[in-house]
């Protein structure tokens, strides 16, 4: 399945995304003097902004099983893809850990 | 531009590359995937420019997730950049506005990472060419390997299941991002409500997940201390 929205309003949708994102990026290094640093607690909430955003975007791709139950192939690749990440923290190691997991199980034993 | 500072952070950034190709990789088939043209797909590598965003709101895209949740969904995985800005702000004071805005549109990850630790150890580097040769080529390469994403993304059949290649990326950043209690808290309320909330409407499960769990790290850390 591939998007439903028309050119204009995805190029809308990206260039916001864009500004907003510069603005982040910009906002302390265009205003140092004015505003030194990250109020306290606002610092500590964005601690936390990796960990949770992060989570939320794996946790559902595991653990949400369509109409047919679980994914075998794909928890067990996951597995693969968590220990090697860990041992790691390699990007690339965890890709080939997770792709080449799901292969063996598409291609080899289901 | 002092070319020894130059070249040491293109030296230093070299072995990053490795992680961050193969993710540009990842975005370009994200984008593919979900129906963007090539023109689309460059202009978000290059106007968002931020990869774990980039992702997120591909995924939503595909699915059709209202735009509204798009733009919130992707910034609120941008937020952590206020936090870089913050950091390296100091370090840039003396420059120009002009590259002020320059250096912090190239502001990344591992631009940041790899230039407060040389910042904070030696004093007297050229601050101002190291960091742009680490963050630089991280531009160049995002784009280059964006385009073979959705080269590569378009001709690899379905059953390979390619695009299973974005959690993957995403699991490999969650795990170095959970480094105690509180940040595991953080990880487990948002990805627990992220899944309770999948059959929310309007794909409103991721960022109501991470909400809940920012504050849930936050609440974590003050009941521990």
């Amino acid at each position: 399945m591939t998007t439903s929205y028309g050119e204009p309003i995805l190029w809308l949708t990206i260039v916001v995304i864009g500004l907003l994102t510069f603005m982040i990026r910009v906002s302390f290094i265009a205003l140092f003097g004015r505003l030194d640093e990250v109020p306290p607690r606002v610092d500590t909430l964005l601690r936390y902004v990796p960990a949770a955003v992060l989570a939320g975007l794996v946790f559902p791709e595991f653990l949400t099983f369509g109409a047919s139950g679980p994914a075998i192939d794909k928890i067990a690749a996951g597995g693969a893809a968590v220990a090697i990440a860990w041992r790691t923290e390699n990007v690339l190691a965890t890709l080939l850990a997770g792709m080449g997991t799901l292969w063996v199980f598409r291609f080899l034993i289901l | 531009m002092d070319s020894v500072a130059l070249r040491r952070g293109i030296k230093d950034v070299f072995p990053l590359l490795l992680g961050v190709l193969p993710f540009a990789l990842v975005v370009g088939v994200a984008a593919s995937n979900a129906g963007l043209d090539l023109e689309l797909a460059i202009g978000m590598s290059v106007i968002v420019f931020a990869g774990a965003s980039q992702l997120a709101a591909l995924e939503l895209i595909r699915t059709d997730a209202p735009i509204l949740v798009v733009i919130v969904t992707a910034v609120i995985i941008n937020l952590r950049m206020f936090m870089y800005s913050a950091s390296i702000a100091p370090y840039f004071r003396d420059f120009a506005a002009k590259w002020k805005a320059g250096l912090a549109y190239i502001l990344t990850d591992q631009a940041y990472a790899l230039s407060i630790a040389r910042f904070e150890t030696e004093e007297e580097i050229d601050r101002l060419s190291y960091y742009v040769g680490v963050a630089v080529p991280l531009w160049i390469g995002w784009q280059i390997m964006t385009v073979a994403g959705i080269v590569l993304g378009a001709r690899v059949p379905d059953a390979w299941g390619i695009d299973f290649a974005v959690p993957l990326v995403f699991l490999a950043l969650l795990v170095p991002a959970v480094e105690d209690r509180a940040t595991m808290a953080a990880a487990l309320v948002g990805g627990g409500i992220a899944v309770l909330g999948a059959g929310l409407p309007l794909n409103l499960g991721l960022p109501v997940g991470a909400s809940t769990g920012i504050i849930a790290g936050a609440l974590a850390e003050r009941v521990m201390a």
